[in-house]
């Protein structure tokens, strides 16, 4: 998965629908960690301004 | 100053956060309320509306953080036609800013210690048993020893995660929202106007809270299952282009609301969990400010009685549980089965159930009449709101 970050307003919404505790918030960003991503594609789809893709 | 211990540490300054600090401090804890911001209350991702009934026990109406008085909601179905209801009680939008602040210093006239800019790092454990928090602040990785730590640290929450608390929401109980403050515009005075409709905003509802005479918080929330193809921005562009061609957009945010009923587990040894951090948010409405400070005046108020026992177990802190289940949380179970009934709600079931509100004297016509006229061909939902209505009023 893959941030964009010129969109991303670190508003969250992807850290609560992530099934697999995957995604953080921590020092004003979003982190996806891909090796625990499983690819469900949950965060793609509840971002507000779709700024999550798959690479 | 900051000491290296306290009783509570509260993570988040939201309502639910200061809130909770206010009522653990008032009632004997030592609290340390920490913020990662640079002030409580930003950035804002809200709405703003609450009702005078909601705020009133637990903060003095003060005109600096109200931005307008609300008296009427009108609903609005998607053949165009609407529903004006007077009955709902006085409401008001806020200035979150102001008003997170204020419920922050209303904490610490209550003995709570505030710190901003404190980024909570991750728990601190010793032998698998919660001691504290680790943060960082202006650079520097700290460490603030507790017996308690409650998370009010918003939808994004990671103390409970920390914790091992399961706190994900599902798609479909999960609101993917975005809202304009939208300035040169008109509104009806006084009133806050809601917009349904499946082409409109898919299990979601359009809102409009006016901020001044011409200015308004207008957002959407959608159903996150149901935003495959379109985000909410694609939903609220085209709204605005056809409402406010001409408006100005003077703020652009972006959020998620949590729809569900709530979590199996907002206590464990150690830790509790509160607002929206817990989910504990109107499943029909999306609000979530006086839900959290209700929720927050129970987790405030059982810390502090955890401290005077000196017992810190999940079976101490499930007070906490208990009392928010009494108040709301039970109902919460019933407006989530009834937020399920709206979301398969046709545009030509809301026309129909526009149609009967307007039909009904304009005294009776209040939310939960609503509400019984949406499920009333669902016997088993009635019977559950019925018991509800008994005990409880919609927040």
């Amino acid at each position: 998965m893959k941030i964009n970050r010129d969109l991303c307003d670190v508003c969250g919404t992807c850290v609560a629908v992530c099934p697999v505790d995957a995604i953080i918030v921590a020092e004003f960003a979003v982190t996806i960690d891909n090796e625990k991503c499983i690819k469900c594609g949950n965060c793609v789809i509840a971002c507000p301004i779709k700024a999550i893709s798959e690479e | 100053m900051i000491k290296d211990r306290y009783d509570v540490v509260v993570i988040g300054a939201g309502p639910a956060g200061s809130v909770s600090a206010r009522f653990a401090a008032e009632n004997g804890a030592s609290v340390l309320l920490m913020e990662r911001d640079r002030e409580p209350g930003i950035p804002v991702r809200c709405a703003e509306g609450v009702s005078h009934k909601g705020i009133a026990p637990y903060i003095e109406i003060d005109r600096r953080w109200i931005a307008s008085d609300i008296d009427v909601a009108k609903l609005q179905s998607p053949n165009g036609e609407f529903v004006k209801m007077y009955n709902n009680g006085k409401g008001y939008v806020l200035e979150r800013r102001i008003f997170d602040t204020k419920l922050c210093e209303l904490a610490c006239e209550h003995g709570a210690d505030l710190i901003t800019k404190a980024d909570a790092l991750d728990l601190v454990k010793e032998d698998g048993k919660i001691i504290g928090v680790k943060y960082k602040h202006f650079g520097e990785i700290k460490i603030v020893k507790c017996d308690i730590v409650i998370g009010a640290d918003g939808v994004e929450s990671r103390v409970g995660r920390w914790a091992g608390i399961d706190t994900k929401v599902a798609l479909n109980d999960m609101e993917t929202s975005i809202q304009y403050t939208l300035a040169d515009i008109e509104l009806e005075e006084k009133t806050c106007e809601f917009y349904f409709g499946n082409d409109l905003c898919p299990g979601g509802y359009i809102w409009i809270f006016p901020k001044s005479n011409n200015t308004a918080n207008v957002g959407i929330g959608i159903s996150a299952d149901r935003a495959k193809e379109h985000g909410p921005k694609y939903y609220l562009d085209k709204f605005v282009a056809e409402k406010y061609p001409r408006a100005t957009i003077t703020y652009t945010m972006f959020g998620g609301v949590p729809t569900a009923w709530g979590l199996d587990e907002i206590v464990r040894d150690n830790i509790m969990l509160v607002g929206d951090a817990a989910r504990q948010v109107n499943p029909i409405s999306g609000g979530g400010i006086v839900q959290g400070m209700i929720a927050g005046e129970y987790c405030g108020k059982t810390a502090a009685e955890a401290v005077k026992k000196q017992k810190f177990n999940a079976k101490t802190l499930k007070a906490y549980r208990k009392a928010w289940d009494k108040r709301l949380g039970k109902n919460q179970k019933v407006i989530h089965a009834m937020k399920q009934k709206f979301m398969k709600l046709t545009d030509a079931d809301f026309n129909s159930l526009m149609k009967i509100c307007n039909s009904l004297p304009p005294d009776k016509m209040t939310v939960p009449r609503l509400f019984r006229e949406a499920i009333k061909d669902d016997p088993k939902l009635v019977l559950a709101v019925a018991k509800t209505f008994l005990t409880a009023k919609f927040k």
